[in-house]
């Protein structure tokens, strides 16, 4: 619990006062990056690892609003931590950084979706122009929106692509969940994420809030699985995501998100995670779930009705009841307050599912 | 005398937990079960009701179940889904395991009795 609450004390204090994560191998280049870095008009404050590990260990341990890299490193280069980087935190904005300036390695780095390319700066005009790129990188406002197309949704991104007749597939990713979606000359003719395809699948990429997508190469040989055009498609998904929002007001004030504990997103297997008040107010967290109202309802009357049945057996306390189906499985369990509805691949066996559910609730109780 | 009648009063009854299984219709009606006759009729129906509640509701909320095992700190339910109804096995925490090592397995269904 003070692990979660000194997390989020840092998260605000980095709000206020960014962190940067400077990243070099060389000890002298990090001492001259720190005096240069503290000219910035926000003050930032700066955090130095020597390795890519190092850097990994302190991307872990607390925020920071930017991670700036060197390249050329001994055992993990820098393009091997700025993939890992944009994998685990697609929201941290990056800067490589290198003494040689090499086109494949430019072209490799924003591949790579790396916010700025620099080659590590020489006279003084560089240097103001390097700090001016760094301080607009921090003052960026990092909440929401696809990474590779600043403060779009992932809408825009699929219109833009229709509407200029693409023929790619995108790959996006969300924390933990990937999903893929095909356009063939400006249609989207399929669509899948874990387990599910077609429409379905598109809807629920279409739910998730932030991320990160990269374009592939088209494949021309997928059959259609989607046939509605790709604007009525887009219609129809954006209205039904509008009615799963609860229109502001409507039922009282929206109840504050319950913070989610680190750590959470690196459990195998875990498709969606739904934690619903038992008294129906208060902080809840929905992730990865397409109507998490419908299936908190759900959650919250089976645990209440095994409950019950507990009690007339007197069987003792319900500890835990896991669902198996061929689409998904989902593990129930009240904890404190809250309910918990966690779902999960459907290859995983009913023991591996009681096992990682103990762990979710186990992150949760820190 | 107060004091003496305390103990003229009825032990409460311990209700022994369950072991055994049985099937049920979709309507909840128990069909045949392996539970021994003590045991009170009418929580097999309110075990067949909520499991078959859960399993219709789920299905409902877009979530198609085929088998629920629900844990107590003495208990532990498993049901299955059997064409609308289901098959429940109910095992007490504790007990050796040997009569349903699979719950729905041969060795679960060959006891069963009209």
């Amino acid at each position: 619990m003070s692990e979660r609450r000194d997390w989020q004390c840092m998260r605000k204090e980095s709000r206020a006062r960014p962190t940067i994560l400077l990243v070099d191998d060389d000890p002298d280049h990090l001492d001259m990056y720190r005096e240069l870095l503290g000219q910035l008009p926000s003050k930032p404050r700066i955090q130095t690892a020597r390795s890519g590990a190092q850097a990994m260990a302190l991307l872990e341990a607390e925020p920071f609003r930017l991670m700036i890299c060197d390249l050329r490193m001994p055992r993990m280069d820098g393009l091997q931590v700025l993939s890992i980087v944009r994998r685990t935190q697609p929201q941290l904005p990056t800067v490589a950084l290198t003494s040689v300036l090499d086109e494949e390695f430019r072209s490799r780095a924003y591949a790579l979706g790396v916010d700025l390319f620099w080659q590590k700066p020489a006279s003084e005009k560089e240097i103001k122009m390097f700090l001016e790129c760094l301080e607009s990188l921090l003052g960026r406002e990092v909440e929401g929106g696809f990474r590779g197309v600043q403060s779009k949704s992932l809408v825009d991104i699929i219109q833009l692509e229709c509407l200029s007749q693409s023929s790619l597939l995108l790959r996006i990713t969300n924390g933990k969940l990937t999903g893929k979606v095909w356009i063939q000359e400006g249609q989207v003719i399929d669509a899948e994420t874990d387990g599910q395809g077609g429409e379905r699948a598109f809807q629920q990429i279409l739910s998730w809030q932030a991320g990160h997508f990269e374009t592939l190469p088209a494949e021309p040989g997928r059959p259609r699985a989607i046939t509605k055009p790709y604007n009525g498609l887009l219609l129809e998904s954006a209205q039904a995501l509008d009615e799963r929002r609860t229109p502001p007001g409507a039922q009282g004030p929206e109840p504050s998100p319950a913070a989610e504990p680190a750590g959470l997103s690196e459990i195998e297997g875990m498709e969606f995670v739904l934690a619903v008040p038992r008294d129906e107010t208060g902080p809840r967290l929905a992730r990865g779930l397409e109507d998490p109202k419908r299936m908190g309802a759900w959650a919250r009357l089976s645990l209440n009705g095994f409950r019950s049945l507990g009690e007339r057996l007197r069987a003792g306390p319900l500890e835990q009841i896991e669902a198996l189906g061929p689409q998904r499985h989902v593990a129930l369990a009240g904890q404190g307050d809250l309910e918990f509805c966690v779902g999960w691949k459907p290859s995983l066996a009913v023991g591996q599912v009681r096992t990682l559910m103990k762990r979710v609730l186990a992150l949760w109780a820190c | 005398m107060g004091l003496l009648r305390l103990f003229d009063r009825p032990a409460p009854v311990l209700l022994p937990l369950p072991s055994g299984s049985f099937t049920s219709d979709r309507h909840g009606m128990v069909l045949i079960d392996t539970l021994p006759s003590t045991f009170p009729r009418a929580l097999l129906g309110d075990i067949a009701q909520q499991v078959l509640r859960v399993f219709r509701e789920a299905a409902e909320a877009q979530l198609p179940l085929a088998e629920l095992n629900i844990q107590y700190a003495s208990l532990r339910i498993t049901a299955r889904e059997l064409r609308g109804g289901a098959l429940v096995f109910l095992a007490p925490q504790g007990l050796a395991p040997a009569r349903w090592p699979i719950p729905g397995g041969p060795a679960g269904t060959e006891n069963l009795r009209a």
